[in-house]
């Protein structure tokens, strides 16, 4: 498991852009966890231009949050496959990846306060021995003011509201100024005022051409702000408009019973909670009646 | 009471001790935030345990115990890495099967070799008989400390908070991690003239635990330590000398004074304060 440390932390400012390159390109993607013989992912194939926001669905245990930190760079390499983010490979572009995790990853009582958590984004860019500058931290103020957190600045982020918290992940990902924004299940546990405040920030981001893949398993909000759906259950099942890819089939698949007969179990995924299967279907009613 | 406070300083080891003993904790308590925050005081207190045999090799090939002390930490620092990354078993468990049987190392070299007297000095500290040398190798071991935290400080804040995002932009938390260890290693070494194998560990976690109380950043938070230590040092050595009972244990009973005052007394959050405001 080397990862490359030293090379390229802070070196934003020397990797070029590939002309006409797609914002993100995985070929035939497989991976397992080391020590695991369980295929997490498999053979997964997505290409994604600049600007496009794509939400990627499908039930617990399908390999969502793997695709994510693969993408992102928190995985090791993969068994087979390639990951090409803006036509370099992952470990030449950290900087233009902003990876915003889920709440539960984030330990809120450790002794920080908004204003520097954000701040850690700009580290993509200062770099080894060097204190932020001006720059970075008129970076931090823009990205403050836009999440609405200036107020909250100086808060210890364990004083936070779970909405406020994850206003302060995102306001993170502005400040680094990435390109290629990943939002591991983002909205989980969140009011619809700051989930629509989310999506208002995300909306302002696509517009700028950056390129954001959100996954969720709360297919509620989906037909409303998002015009492309990957259903993925290890492989990628469907790919195209929201309302193709949601179909009965693979709500059905997603929420507990099974249509297809090869599909991989789910053995070492958490199975879906009675929770989720009966709250999920519901919301899908609200929304599409 | 000012001849009673003078008094020890007329025997010039006392003032050595005492700077030695203040510098130790200072390093101890700047690290001791990160092990606090980060969970890692069993390899804290592993890496402090393995210097045992590192000690009694030196002092059987004869050379300087401070070189032997650190060799072993810091092969315990890489080794206990090493062994979690490369099997199937769990961090926790890796420390203690090496540190366990490491220290059995040195209790078996020693009973060979040394006397009883000189385990107690090793496992409980023996702040009195510090030298010179001693004293001039602490002083380096706190530079190098203070200048890795200032000069690294955003790299250890984001892979103790975020090791995720550290490793999103590029950054190894594994890298850091072994620096960290390595600074915990040279620490530790220098802690134990002070209070001992047994009980550094409450130098590198009581302070940082007691300012996590009361602080919300981490810089204040190593101040804060870094006071506790050092006032712990002085009552510590203060009590040894009069009442001629173990420095290191009366050192750590200091700590653990502070820490329970503020715990049941700091503003706002302690049991007592909260208690009491609710009536």
């Amino acid at each position: 498991m080397v990862r490359p440390g030293l090379a390229n932390y802070g070196k934003a400012h020397t990797v070029a852009v590939l002309k006409d390159a797609p914002a993100l390109s995985i070929t035939d993607l497989s991976f397992s966890y080391p020590g695991s013989s369980l295929t997490a992912l498999d053979h997964i194939n997505l290409v994604m231009r600049p600007g496009e926001r794509v939400a990627l669905v499908g039930p617990n245990g399908a390999g969502k949050s793997t695709l994510i930190k693969l993408i992102a760079g928190l995985e090791p390499e993969p068994d087979r496959g390639s990951i090409l983010i803006y036509g370099h490979p992952r470990s030449a572009c950290y900087h233009r990846v902003g990876y915003v995790p889920q709440r539960n990853d984030i330990d809120w009582q450790f002794p920080v306060k908004v204003r520097q958590v954000v701040m850690m984004g700009r580290y993509a860019h200062i770099g080894w021995l060097k204190r932020p500058g001006t720059a970075d931290r008129e970076a931090v103020d823009r990205a403050l003011e836009m999440m609405d957190l200036t107020r909250l600045a100086s808060r210890q982020i364990g004083e936070l509201s779970g909405g406020q918290q994850q206003r302060v992940m995102l306001a993170r990902t502005l400040a680094q100024d990435a390109d290629l924004i990943l939002l591991d299940e983002p909205l989980n546990n969140l009011d619809v005022p700051t989930q629509e405040m989310i999506f208002h920030v995300l909306e302002a981001l696509a517009a700028d051409n950056r390129t954001i893949i959100v996954s969720t398993h709360d297919l509620g909000i989906l037909p409303i702000h998002f015009s492309r759906a990957i259903f993925l259950d290890r492989r990628i099942i469907s790919d195209g408009p929201v309302d193709e890819v949601l179909t009965a089939e693979t709500l059905a698949r997603a929420y507990g019973v099974r249509l297809c007969t090869d599909c991989p179990d789910d053995e070492d995924g958490e199975p879906p909670s009675h929770a989720d299967s009966l709250r999920q279907p519901n919301d899908i009613y609200r929304q599409q009646p | 009471m000012i001849e009673w406070l003078v008094e020890p300083f007329a025997y010039n080891f006392f003032l050595r001790s005492m700077l030695a003993g203040m510098l130790a904790g200072i390093g101890c308590a700047v690290l001791g935030v990160y092990v606090v925050w980060r969970g890692m005081a069993f390899v804290g207190d592993a890496i402090a345990h393995t210097i045992l045999p590192g000690i009694v090799v030196a002092f059987m090939l004869g050379i300087n115990a401070f070189i032997g002390a650190l060799a072993a930490a810091v092969i315990t620092a890489l080794g206990i890495g090493l062994l979690s990354r490369r099997s199937r078993l769990k961090e926790d468990t890796a420390i203690g099967v090496v540190f366990s049987g490491l220290f059995a190392l040195g209790i078996l070299l020693l009973s060979k070799t040394g006397s009883y007297q000189d385990l107690t000095h090793i496992l409980f500290g023996n702040i009195l008989g510090v030298s010179w040398g001693d004293f001039w190798g602490v002083t380096i071991v706190i530079f190098i400390v203070m200048a890795f935290v200032l000069v690294f400080y955003k790299e250890l804040l984001v892979t103790s908070f975020d090791p995720g995002h550290a490793l999103a932009i590029g950054l190894s938390p594994e890298l850091i991690r072994y620096g960290l260890l390595l600074l915990i290693a040279l620490t530790v070494v220098t802690a134990i003239q002070t209070v001992g194998v047994v009980l550094v560990i409450a130098l590198l976690v009581t302070p940082a635990a007691t300012a996590s109380l009361l602080a919300r950043e981490l810089p204040h938070i190593m101040l804060l330590g870094i006071v506790f230590s050092i006032l712990s040092t002085i009552a510590g050595l203060y009590i040894s000398f009069y009442v001629n009972v173990s420095s290191g244990a009366s050192v750590v009973l200091a700590l653990t004074a502070i820490f329970i005052l503020v715990f049941l007394l700091a503003p706002g959050r302690g049991v007592l304060w909260k208690l009491v405001s609710r009536t």
